[in-house]
């Protein structure tokens, strides 16, 4: 069993959790994800890792609630136990070679992006983080941003908070007053994902996105992350999560995350009216 | 007294209608008079060919002999000596091709029911010793690792526990079993009995860590800095492979894999369990394979109206068990034969919509024996169908290669391994199963377990 030993909400739906995995922990790197089981009914999910400590052996996971099983997992509190933790998987980020980076984040994306961005940052990259918001009341992180990077902009769309907004607007201000990026990394809904990379091909800046495609097994076995990269099936747990974004068939990814919808919403509606979001089984 | 009748003791099975829409066992097993009456038509013959046609040399004819005088334990004991998964191989293993293929009641008429009399003895032990106390062998002190916990990994595990080896097996999923978990679904292979062969290894002594995938959440070199002083890797053929025609990421496309992982290992015909599948009302499973078969019936009892098998060959080609083609047919799963896809189709939401197919003939034989099918120029037509189920085959997986310096892979890019000792390149590393020859069969990575349990035995006394 893997134990909650924290939790903290970052905001209305977004939480932070710390769960007990040594096997994990000793072997994370930035970019690297685990997928969990709630319980023995439940489905097995992906979830990049926000953090780890390799000698408390713990790992870190911020997600947010859009379905049935991040909602209950939201109803999990420090002491209780998940049934399974695997990883880590997935290639880690490559920082080789890398001076300097924008790491443009969008909403939960901005979890995602903060791991590579700290990683880069403690690799001694310099990293200017745009951090894109819907609005002020949703923005997370803000310090660990701020400690993990070189320069933190904040945008929200309404610009309630921070400059406003969208993330591909900041990022073309900042390339165009003279920032030299060897690289961009954005990670946050595949729309912005690919406007980011339509912005970045035209200053021909090599771009790296972090794909969320449905998984199962999170080894190659089944087939079903598969992602179109450059006219090439690949698997998004092996071979990625971390992919070109100039090659990446973005609409058939966008196609591809809403096959399960309608199914997801009706789940949904049946765990909230007959348990309260709890499940209850022996 | 032999019984001379020409033909098996029919196997009891729930009726088609019925069972093609539960996921309980099909066949229900022999009853005690059942099997004795079969177990007579045995001619204990003095050169028991059908012992050399079982690739892990069950003594078949004395098990069936003490069958045949109803000392029903002891049969399972001579069994067991031998085989460490009967209750599993008497249900899944190709008999026809291997123990009965050679026995000589088959000559004139149908072989003994060997596999269905293997079944018979090990449900029996179950059913009577339930609180069996399992002796533990004496520890030697030495530590081995085995990675992957399908029949090769248990079968290994299972020698090695008993020569007084301390073994851990690591699995990367929450379950362990391999495709026998995974893969082969509840009504032929009920995961009950999967897990009580778990847990009496478990009782035997064998560690399980499941959630650990050697290659990321470890590597094989990190294992031996950790004590371990050999290692066995059984990981298994899971890569899924496609087809690479058009619309194969539309959805409603699945890997036979993931819709088989999502309905047998993540119970999704089970509604407690949040597992999403697409439920289908017209589908086609493309390949004639165990796998494909395993598929098409799973998608009938998930509620699917038409079933097509599309295989582009004909029923004499058809690589699947005879026994489950037969299933198959009752259960009213259409053969769609001599048909290769070309397209999938999908409407604007991109789901599937239909399957375009071309027909075929059979040509000259090819390098595999068989004829080759070819197309017939202009014979395209779409088969209306709402979920396509891609049963080609899979590939050998590559983590472990990828992560383990100076582990050869072999020509067929898995893992290189004499396939007598499961001896690699790498020292100390030992390897046997689906990981090794590509997909085969359980009773094959069984035996190839085992021989890797006696390689690493002599490799670990002589250092
Ligand atoms: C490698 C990887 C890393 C991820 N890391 C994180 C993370 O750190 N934090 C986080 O909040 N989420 C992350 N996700 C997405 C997360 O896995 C999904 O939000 C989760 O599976 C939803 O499960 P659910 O049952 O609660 O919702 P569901 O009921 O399954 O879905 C609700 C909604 O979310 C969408 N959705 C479901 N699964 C995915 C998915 N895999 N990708 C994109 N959209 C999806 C559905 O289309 C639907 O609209 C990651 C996904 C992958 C593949
Ligand atoms: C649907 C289906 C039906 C079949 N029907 C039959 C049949 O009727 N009769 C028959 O004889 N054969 C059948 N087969 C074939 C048979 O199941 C296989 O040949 C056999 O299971 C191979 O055993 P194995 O131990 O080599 O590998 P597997 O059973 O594949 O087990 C490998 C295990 O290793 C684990 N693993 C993989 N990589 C790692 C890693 N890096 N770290 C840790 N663990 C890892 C996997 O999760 C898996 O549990 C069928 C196969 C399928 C897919
Ligand atoms: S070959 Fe057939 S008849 Fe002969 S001993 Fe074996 S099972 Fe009996
Ligand atoms: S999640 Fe199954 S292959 Fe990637």
């Amino acid at each position: 069993m893997y134990k909650i030993v924290g939790k903290r909400r970052l905001n209305s739906t977004i939480t932070w959790l710390e769960i007990e995995a040594p096997l994990v922990a000793r072997k994370a790197k930035p970019g690297q994800f685990i997928i969990l089981r709630t319980d023995e009914y439940g489905e097995r999910i992906p979830l990049t890792m926000a953090g780890h400590n390799s000698e408390k052996g713990t790992i870190d996971i911020i997600y947010q609630a859009v379905g049935k099983t991040t909602l209950l997992l939201d109803q999990f509190e420090v002491g209780d136990a998940l049934a399974d933790v695997v990883g880590p998987l997935g290639k880690p980020t490559e920082m080789e070679g890398l001076k300097r980076v924008a790491v443009v984040g969008g909403g939960t994306g901005n979890a995602l992006a903060y791991p590579i961005a700290k990683g880069m940052h403690d690799a001694g990259i310099q990293v200017d983080m745009i951090a894109g918001f819907q609005t002020k009341d949703v923005v997370i992180l803000e310090d660990e941003f701020r400690a993990g990077t070189t320069n933190l902009y904040i945008t929200t769309d309404d610009g309630t908070y921070g400059e406003k907004g969208f993330t591909t607007d900041k990022l073309k201000d900042l390339i165009e007053s003279g920032n030299a990026y060897d690289e961009v990394v954005a990670v946050g809904p595949p729309i912005m994902m690919k406007f980011v990379c339509q912005l970045t091909k035209k200053y021909d800046i090599k771009t790296v996105v972090s794909l969320t495609a449905y998984m199962v097994d999170g080894t190659g076995m089944c087939g079903g992350c598969r992602v179109v990269i450059g006219d090439e099936n690949k698997f998004a747990c092996v071979d990625g999560p971390e992919f070109d974004g100039q090659l990446v068939d973005w609409d058939e990814l966008i196609q591809r995350n809403s096959f399960y919808q309608e199914q997801e919403k009706e789940d949904m509606s049946h765990i909230c009216r007959l348990t309260g979001g709890v499940r209850y089984h022996d | 007294m032999i019984n001379l009748v020409k033909e098996k003791n029919p196997m009891p099975e729930q009726d088609p209608m019925v069972r093609n829409k539960n996921f309980k066992e099909v066949s229900t097993g022999y009853t005690e008079d059942m099997a004795i009456n079969e177990a007579m038509r045995c001619l204990k013959c003095r050169k028991k060919p059908c012992t050399t046609g079982c690739p892990v040399r069950v003594r078949i004819p004395e098990f069936i002999e003490k069958i045949a005088e109803g000392e029903f334990e002891e049969a399972y004991q001579i069994i067991s000596d031998t085989s460490s998964l009967p209750a599993i191989c008497g249900r899944v293993c190709p008999q026809e091709n291997q123990c009965e293929g050679v026995c000589v009641q088959g000559v004139k008429g149908e072989p003994v029911a060997i596999g269905r009399l293997e079944r018979f003895a090990a449900d029996w032990h179950r059913e009577h010793f339930k609180d069996e106390v399992i002796e533990k062998a004496e520890g030697n002190g030495h530590k081995v690792a085995v990675v992957g916990s399908g029949p090769a990994g248990l079968a290994c595990a299972g020698d090695l526990i008993a020569k007084g080896y301390e073994v851990t097996v690591f699995e990367s999923l929450h379950k362990e079993g391999g495709v026998l978990a995974y893969g082969i679904p509840e009504f032929r292979l009920p995961k009950s009995i999967v897990a009580a062969e778990v847990s009496k290894l478990a009782d035997k002594g064998v560690k399980f860590v499941n959630n650990a995938v050697v290659g990321m959440s470890m590597t094989v070199d990190e294992l031996f800095e950790d004590g371990y002083e050999a290692v066995f890797v059984g990981t298994g053929a899971g890569l899924p492979q496609f087809m690479n025609i058009p619309g194969e990421n539309l959805l409603g496309v699945y890997s036979a894999n993931e819709y088989l992982t999502r309905i047998n290992l993540m119970k999704a015909y089970i509604p407690e369990y949040d597992t999403p599948i697409h439920i289908s009302k017209r589908v086609a499973v493309i390949g004639g394979g165990n796998v494909a078969m395993d598929a098409a019936r799973c998608a009938k009892r998930m509620g699917a109206e038409e079933v097509y098998i599309v295989y582009r060959r004909s029923m004499d080609e058809i690589p699947a068990r005879k026994e489950e083609i037969h299933h198959a047919i009752e259960e009213g799963i259409k053969f769609q034969l001599l048909t290769n896809p070309v397209a999938i189709k999908g409407t604007d939401k991109a789901y599937v919509c239909g399957l375009e197919c071309v027909e075929m003939e059979l040509g000259e034989p090819d390098s595999s024996g068989r004829r080759r099918p070819v197309e017939k120029k202009g014979s395209n037509f779409v088969l209306d169908v709402d979920a396509v189920i891609m049963a080609i085959g899979t590939r050998l997986n590559k983590l472990i290669l990828e992560t383990t310096e100076n582990l050869e892979p072999n020509k067929k890019g898995g893992i290189g391994a004499d396939e007598k000792t499961g001896e690699t390149s790498h020292e100390g590393i030992f390897a046997g199963g689906d990981a090794v020859t590509g997909a085969a069969t359980v009773i094959l990575a069984m035996g190839a377990g085992k021989n890797a349990a006696d390689s690493i035995d002599k490799y670990l006394e002589s250092n």
